[in-house]
């Protein structure tokens, strides 16, 4: 396949995917949304209200990025772990992969999906956060390349979970017993600052508050760890998990027989 | 001219240890109907899912028109249409946008991926469906969408692995014209099949696939040749008395009008017309008793399990 085919057939898989979660919206894009309204109206403006300042910013502003960040990466992973497994459950999969459309693209145009699904979600929920509070960006540069990275980060995650899921069981578990709690636990709610010195070392080891942070550094100007160390942490994430699901891709492990 | 399939030692052993091929060799020539037939569990599908690479090999070379699906894997796809055994699209998409996304996965132009969607779906009788989702197609329909997407870029060979299991026979035979069809335009066709009239009616040469290793590979005509007696039914006009007796010819009386004769390869069925003429019995209609294909298939497979001591084992 020349480059021309390449990208037709990028493009086919990516609006493939966009079609799927538009086509269900009730089940992508609408709960999430549902959920973080529910976050600003609990934690932001109720609880939030009695909290006073965090960061130096009032505490609604404070947990505003985390959450867009939230929505972004169990969208983005979750597209893309639900929508990959259902091919290669139903499988449609070999579609692809009788075709000659290289495996670098078949991750391409997936990951693209769930990108495009974290970013849409995190978009709506960035609209909505604007009748909570009022939103500056410090940033845009910042803004924008963390919460794409960190989109592509958590798509590639939800491939690789794909890949390995025999049951719809499988592409559940990653993201209840790992996700959540290192989302919770990736400083939406809280200042590391406010951590036992001990705690907030561990925290530290979390790569998801580096994500929340640089993207509250992006809006904020605010971020309790090093901005171009997060950087650095997501671009390394970002290389290692592609090249495991590529190497899983061409070895055709859980794909081929 | 490369050929349009080639095949050399082809073996794969499953994570099992189970032996699905043993280093088989075979090769297709272009414009060719060709039947790959076997027993169920025999390798047929295994052998087709190597070629499309959805079955990694564990030894062998596999090349589609010239190509090495090792080497030059683009363009050795790019020959080939796959029609699986099994329903493998996208149940909640549209009729169109499965036979387009297809063409989309082989590079092709939206615009030309629509035009071909259309011809096919046209020709195979679904371009009123276009719109529905695949889900709601009667079971001889997904078939034929299958065959659409398969198609959609227009392949030099295309394979099919029993496109006509359980369909009707009006269909099968109007699948059986579009795929002669296609054969006469120039595709070059690979069909497994279990109906042995359906290998006997559509295809010239065969490969008849057994325990993991080829036990036959010919021209349909040149096997067919190997049969040494025949067995007809005749129909009568005359009621047939129960001591009919015809002269160098086995005959069995089925019931008042119907007669089983056994003839011997290459005998002439005149002189048989004639007794039976002589003895005042008309013949109103003949027919074979068995497919004669089948019995040869049946024949082939028990010779092999006994010369690899299976004896008759089940595959």
């Amino acid at each position: 396949m020349n480059g021309q085919q390449q990208l037709t057939a990028l493009l086919t898989i990516t609006r493939k995917e966009v079609r799927r979660f538009t086509r269900i919206w009730m089940q992508t894009l609408l709960p999430p949304v549902i959920t973080m309204t529910l976050y600003f109206i609990i934690f932001g403006a109720l609880i939030g209200s009695r909290i006073g300042q965090m960061g130096g910013v009032d505490y609604m502003s404070f947990v505003v990025p985390g959450l867009i960040m939230m929505s972004v990466i169990t969208n983005s992973y979750s597209n893309v772990a639900s929508s990959f497994f259902s091919t290669k459950f139903q499988r449609s999969i070999e579609e692809i992969l009788v075709s000659p459309t290289p495996n670098y693209i078949i991750l391409l145009g997936f990951v693209l999906g769930g990108v495009l699904r974290g970013l849409a979600v995190g978009f709506i929920v960035t609209v909505v956060s604007l009748f909570f509070t009022e939103l500056e960006i410090h940033s845009l540069a910042v803004t924008v390349s963390v919460v794409v990275l960190t989109a592509v980060l958590f798509a590639i995650a939800g491939f690789i979970n794909a890949l390995f899921a025999q049951s719809f069981d499988d592409i559940s578990i990653i993201p209840t017993f790992i996700l959540t709690p290192l989302t919770y636990l990736g400083g939406i709610f809280y200042s590391i600052d406010m951590l036992p010195g001990f705690w907030e070392s561990v925290s530290m080891a979390n790569p998801v508050l580096y994500m929340v942070n640089a993207f509250r550094y992006g809006i904020l100007g605010i971020s309790d760890v090093n901005v171009g160390v997060a950087f650095v942490s997501i671009l390394l994430f970002i290389a290692a998990f592609a090249g495991l699901a590529l190497y899983l891709l061409y070895s055709g492990r859980r794909l081929r027989a | 001219m490369s050929p349009a399939l080639s095949i050399r030692n082809l073996s794969k052993v499953y994570g099992n240890k189970f032996e699905g091929l043993k280093g088989i060799s075979l090769q297709v020539e272009p414009g060719d109907f060709f039947a790959l037939l076997g027993p169920n569990g025999a390798g047929k599908s295994t052998t087709i899912g190597i070629i499309c690479s959805l079955v990694r090999k564990t030894a062998g070379n596999v090349a589609i028109f010239g190509h090495d699906i090792d080497i030059d894997f683009s363009a050795a796809k790019s020959n080939l249409g796959v029609v699986p055994q099994e329903f493998n699209f996208n149940q909640f998409e549209k009729v169109l946008d499965i036979v387009v996304n297809q063409g989309g996965y082989y590079g092709m132009p939206m615009k030309l991926a629509r035009e071909r969607a259309e011809k096919y779906l046209r020709k195979l009788g679904l371009w009123e469906k276009r719109n529905d989702p695949s889900r709601s197609l009667s079971g001889g329909m997904k078939r034929r969408l299958m065959i659409a997407r398969a198609l959609v870029h227009e392949p030099r060979l295309l394979i099919l692995d029993e496109p006509t299991a359980g369909v009707d026979i009006e269909l099968r035979r109007s699948m059986w014209q579009f795929l002669q069809e296609i054969n006469r335009a120039g595709t070059t066709i690979i069909l497994t099949t279990h109906y042995l009239e359906e290998a006997e009616s559509l295809c010239r040469n065969l490969a008849i696939i057994d325990n993991g290793r080829i036990v036959e590979n010919t021209s349909i005509k040149s096997l067919l040749k190997q049969l040494s007696r025949e067995i007809f039914i005749l129909d009568t006009r005359e009621t047939i008395g129960n001591e009919l007796h015809v002269p160098g010819y086995r005959v069995h009386r089925l019931d008042d009008h119907s007669m089983e004769v056994e003839i011997e390869k290459g005998r002439s069925l005149n002189e048989l017309f004639e007794h039976l003429s002589g003895q005042g019995i008309h013949i109103t209609s003949m027919r074979n008793k068995a497919n004669r294909l089948e019995e040869l298939f049946v024949s082939l497979v028990e010779n092999g399990r006994s010369e690899n001591g299976r004896g008759g084992q089940a595959a």
